[in-house]
């Protein structure tokens, strides 16, 4: 089944300088109980963006009028915790395309790739420094490219090259599936089940 | 060279390798529940494909299932739904659905052991982070997400890259009052909610040897605290002896095989790990979280870190924690008031933990401001607790024992902490809002958890024993 395609952004970001945010805080385990993939993003960081009478949190940063665009970044260790899918769905379906972050939990980066979400994994001092860059100027611009694996803080031009499965890059930039992927090699599947068969 | 135990077993479950692609992995049983399943079910349908295997797919309802009168409707509309979505999509794919009101329902992570699905040397699975439990029996298992539940469904197989391997030895003798729980939460405590991503642990060492299959559980269950991709312990006669006679275990020659094939499930002297750590038993108190991510952990006695000890990037984070907490800098938890005490999820809910509560509680009672929760990991636990008796002794104690399920570890539903309210957790995770909305978690072993109880505040077992000694 075809799936959304990433090859190239160019964006503002959304900061997100908190370390270790788990999958709970992205999608909290109340919002859980849906039977389809959509309609997640209405409460992404559900309990940091509302108060306890739904009304938004003027302090945090997605109810900051100033900050917008397709990528998160967000401290280390970024999407710890449980394995709900759900928290990557809720982060496309508010909008973004990519996150950017010094360290990913292994499940989150998984299902992000699967969704057509990139993780994007930079060194502690190029996330230091797009910080700095987006506290500056709010508008601050960056550029992801999946193609040639960098990402560049626009103003300033300094880059970074990124690392990706080249599987799941191909995956990606073609919109291909993994299933159909495992589809195509069905019958090792039945060999393996049955070594002994003719 | 030697091979490790988990590259044993992956290789053994590997149908196809290609180079730049991710192996292709052979399942020997998928797990699945009612949360992270359903979009998997319309996944399939949309591609027109059925479930590939579906007698090595067990399905059970646990996250969201009530744990008081459970003969009842569910009364929560969605959770009735996800619940009930699960029962139509097992029944539409020729799924075994062990659901509500079946003897065999419970936490997914408690039924998998104790029916013998889950054994040595096998690869399970589930859309649930702490699937990493069933590597106790010495199997490759850890958690996925919903596109890769309808991967499994959809093939029996999974792509995955081979994880870095690690070895975490704990060698000596636990003092008395510490036991598996404290161990693991030491564990990250050390090398951080981070500490393990990337790789595949192998626990080893004479201090895990010792343990029995439920702590073994208790330690790979929370791998993924650590961030691990799956944890694993060498099966031995401790882990036989636990399978023998189960209802899905091998019987009779298959048994015979099944035994002189696990046998030689064992990391060889000269396997290599990408990485090996070492710690020492005696160097482990009864442990709690102050924090809120499950590497926050100290000895019970210990004071919170203070702000200034991070590094400056890190101190914004710490603070947002201790805030969140209500704690402060240097401030000790022991003798901190508490409001509930909750035993139960699939880190320790099974029978061991229950004996373990109930012989310490007996004859006590609960201190008034604290309201505690008892819940069983299975039906299957809860009726061996019954004819126990451990059921009298927890009522006694005013520790009600509920029903099974997955209850206050995420309050999916009705078991919620109150916002702000301090609850003492044997479960597995102590994030914001983990238990309900500003709830505030403790996470600690099962005794440290009972003995907080008793008095209505964080206390170290330990005086509780020594108090025993003297008498």
């Amino acid at each position: 089944m075809a799936t959304k395609i990433f090859k190239h952004i160019q964006t503002s970001v959304v900061p997100l300088p908190i370390e270790n945010i788990d999958t709970d805080q992205i999608i909290p385990a109340r919002f859980l109980k849906a039977t389809t993939r959509e309609g997640f993003g209405n409460n992404l960081f559900r309990d940091w963006r509302f108060d306890e009478n739904d009304n938004p949190k003027t302090d945090f940063i997605l109810n900051n009028p100033n900050y917008s665009g397709k990528i998160l970044v967000a401290g280390k260790n970024f999407g710890c915790g449980s394995s709900r899918e759900h928290a990557a769905w809720a982060i496309a379906d508010y909008g973004f395309d990519a996150v950017v972050s010094s360290f990913f939990a292994d499940i989150f980066k998984g299902n992000a790739l699967n969704n057509g979400l990139l993780p994007v994994q930079v060194s502690e001092d190029f996330l230091k420094k797009i910080f700095d860059a987006v506290f500056a100027d709010e508008h601050a611009v960056i550029e992801i490219d999946l193609v040639d694996q960098f990402i560049k803080i626009v103003a300033t031009g300094e880059k970074e090259s990124f690392e990706v499965n080249p599987y799941k890059k191909a995956c990606m930039t073609n919109g291909y599936d993994d299933i159909d992927y495992i589809l195509s090699k069905k019958e090792l599947i039945t060999e393996f089940e049955n070594p002994l068969a003719p | 060279m030697g091979q490790t135990l988990f590259d044993k077993i992956w290789d053994a479950h590997v149908v196809s390798s290609n180079e730049g692609f991710p192996d292709i992995l052979y399942i020997d049983t998928h797990f699945i529940h009612e949360v992270t399943s359903p979009q998997a079910f319309d996944g399939l349908r949309q591609r027109g494909l059925p479930v590939f295997r579906p007698k090595q797919t067990v399905a059970t309802a646990d996250h969201n299932v009530p744990t008081w009168n459970q003969h009842l409707p569910i009364k929560e509309e969605l959770s009735r739904y996800q619940v009930d979505m699960l029962t139509k999509n097992c029944a539409e794919f020729g799924i075994e659905l062990y659901g509500l009101g079946h003897p065999f329902q419970g936490i997914v992570h408690v039924i998998g052991p104790e029916l013998g699905i889950t054994r040595p040397g096998g690869t399970y699975v589930c859309g649930d982070s702490h699937t990493s439990t069933h590597g106790a029996f010495g199997a490759i298992a850890f958690g996925i997400g919903t596109s890769q539940v309808e991967q499994v469904m959809a093939t029996q197989c999974l792509l995955q890259q081979r994880p870095k391997r690690m070895k975490i030895e704990v060698n000596g003798k636990l003092q008395k009052g510490v036991g598996a729980k404290d161990i693991i939460l030491y564990i990250i405590a050390q090398i951080s909610a981070a500490g393990g991503t990337g790789y595949a642990v192998e626990y080893a060492g004479d201090t895990i040897r010792s343990l029995s299959m439920e702590g073994r559980m208790t330690i790979c269950n929370m791998s993924i605290e650590m961030g691990a991709r799956c944890g694993l312990i060498a099966p031995d006669e401790t882990t036989i002896n636990y399978v023998k006679g189960r209802e899905f275990a091998p019987k009779g020659e298959e048994w015979d095989k099944a035994v002189a094939y696990w046998e030689t499930l064992y990391s060889d002297d000269d396997a290599e790990f990408d990485s090996v750590l070492s710690f020492r038993a005696e160097d482990i108190e009864p442990m709690i979280t102050y924090g809120t991510n499950p590497g926050m952990g100290i000895g019970v006695t210990q004071h919170v870190p203070e702000t200034a000890s991070f590094e400056a990037k890190e101190q914004g984070s710490y603070k947002k924690a201790l805030e969140y907490m209500g704690l402060h800098d240097d401030e000790q938890l022991l003798g901190k008031p508490i409001d509930y005490v909750f035993i139960g999820s699939c880190t320790n809910s099974r029978i061991e933990d229950l004996r373990q509560v109930a012989e310490f509680v007996k004859g006590k009672h609960k201190a008034d401001n604290v309201t505690v929760w008892v819940v069983p990991g299975s039906k299957q636990v809860q009726e061996q607790a019954i004819r126990e008796g451990l059921d009298k002794v927890f009522d006694a104690a005013g520790f009600p024992l509920r029903e099974p399920g997955c209850s206050a570890c995420l309050g999916m539903n009705e078991d919620k902490i109150p916002a702000g309210k301090y609850c003492v957790s044997t479960s597995n995770r102590n994030f914001e809002g983990r238990q309900g909305p500003n709830s505030r978690t403790f996470l600690a072993s099962p005794l440290t958890a009972a003995a907080s109880a008793i008095t209505g505040k964080v206390t170290d077992i330990r005086e509780f024993l020594k108090e025993k000694e003297l008498v």
